[in-house]
């Protein structure tokens, strides 16, 4: 009896264009991309025509949500100590050792002094949680500065070179930019960079 | 027979298994997708005016009315503007326009001055020369001598003849976006005006706005 015999063939796929294709493919992102940083909320940025570039360091962001809740941060985590430990000084607040390597994981400061340290002793996790009902308050205190005041003296002495990058989303009322700025200007801070989005030539 | 076996070398298989490099290839690339971003944000330098008063009354200076262009930004993405100084008796010389190229930098390209002449299109017609010059074949501009010589236009020096620029006062009312004051901003760049400034909204300037059906 004759039996059918099945070949067996040999099904080896040749993977090296895709490899190829692959490596490219992570060169163009690695190459091309920026890392988001972790922000508090998100905002959208209106775009604009500016074709500015965003200077790389000593750069103080200030993000204003469309509620008007207002955060800032620098990237430089030393220059973060330094704002931290000039602010708690000023109106007393000790922080234990956990507080203070919360605060040096978070990307922004957005709490009220008034509850800093409870907002420092949550999980990280309810951190971000938390942030996004918070945010600095910018009524003065006792006819003296802000808390939003304070902290960009703060990072002005930390740093003197810093640059104030403000990040507002596109839907906020003026009144509130209005409110903020004035804030700065009272302190002497007249320049600033607005972070838009280029505005592609479709859009105009 | 034996004896040429031995002799035969055995042809190995060169062939490497490039699955797993892929596969780790594109966990990498998910990896970068995910967790960075393409769009490089772009900044706009603003310089706001000291609210210092010591420092206000020295640096004032006057410019004449035909020079001056004031722009009210509202609710709703609504714009209006007073060609000249505004005139608090008279709500109707606050004129509506709108966003965009139609609207409100029409408005400022043909904009007359007394003198009879329209600053923002000439220095427009003369930015656009100095681009092609900079764009051109076989230029050997610098950025920095094409800077300068934007920095000249702007202050009204073309073709080596002072002209006089427009000065824009731009009042965003509390109800108008940040996206409307970063419109306005961008129209100051397109037109290339040099001196424009964000101002608060006075007493006067509310009454008349107010009468002129302005929110």
């Amino acid at each position: 009896m004759a039996k059918i015999k099945i070949q067996k063939k040999d099904i080896w796929i040749d993977m090296t264009p895709m490899s190829d294709v692959m490596t490219l493919l992570l060169c163009f992102f690695m190459l091309t991309s920026t890392f988001l940083t972790p922000e508090p909320i998100q905002v959208t940025t209106p775009s604009s025509v500016s074709e500015m570039k965003i200077p790389e360091s000593d750069v103080l962001n200030i993000l204003v949500s469309p509620e008007g809740r207002i955060y800032v941060g620098t990237e430089n985590k030393n220059n973060m100590q330094a704002m931290l430990d000039a602010v708690t000084d000023k109106f007393g607040i000790t922080l234990t050792g956990t507080q203070i390597k919360h605060f040096r994981e978070d990307a922004m400061i957005g709490a009220p002094l008034s509850k800093m340290a409870e907002y420092l002793s949550l999980e990280p996790e309810k951190m971000a949680e938390a942030v996004q009902k918070l945010g600095i308050p910018t009524d003065s205190i006792d006819g003296g500065k802000s808390e939003f005041q304070e902290w960009v003296k703060a990072a002005r002495d930390a740093n003197p070179d810093i640059k104030l990058c403000i990040k507002c989303d596109a839907t906020t009322p003026y009144k509130t930019i209005k409110a903020m700025m004035n804030e700065l200007q009272d302190m002497n801070e007249n320049r600033y960079q607005l972070i838009t989005n280029l505005k592609t030539a479709s859009e105009e | 027979m034996a004896k040429k076996n031995l002799s035969k070398q055995k042809k190995m298989d060169t062939r490497v298994n490039f699955t797993p490099m892929v596969d780790m290839m594109m966990l990498l690339i998910t990896f970068f997708m995910l967790c960075t971003t393409l769009a490089k944000p772009q900044a706009m330098q603003l310089t706001m005016p000291s609210n210092d008063e010591n420092v206000e009354k020295e640096d004032k200076s006057v410019t004449k009315a035909s020079h001056t262009i004031t722009l009210y930004l509202g609710a709703d993405n609504k714009i209006w503007y007073i060609a000249g100084l505004p005139n608090y008796e008279d709500p109707s010389c606050v004129k509506e326009t709108t966003y965009g190229a139609k609207g409100i930098r029409d408005v400022l390209i043909k904009h007359t001055t007394e003198e009879g002449i329209n600053p923002v299109a000439r220095i427009m017609k003369a930015k656009k020369e100095l681009d092609a010059k900079k764009s051109a074949y076989g230029s050997t501009m610098t950025d920095k001598q094409y800077q300068d010589k934007l920095s000249e236009l702007k202050k009204g020096v073309v073709n080596g003849q002072k002209i006089p620029t427009l000065t824009v006062i731009i009042r965003p009312l509390d109800t108008a976006t940040y996206e409307n004051m970063i419109a306005a901003l961008d129209e100051m760049l397109i037109c290339s005006i040099d001196k424009y400034v964000i101002d608060k909204i006075g007493p006067e300037d509310k009454a008349l706005i107010e009468k002129a059906g302005v929110k």
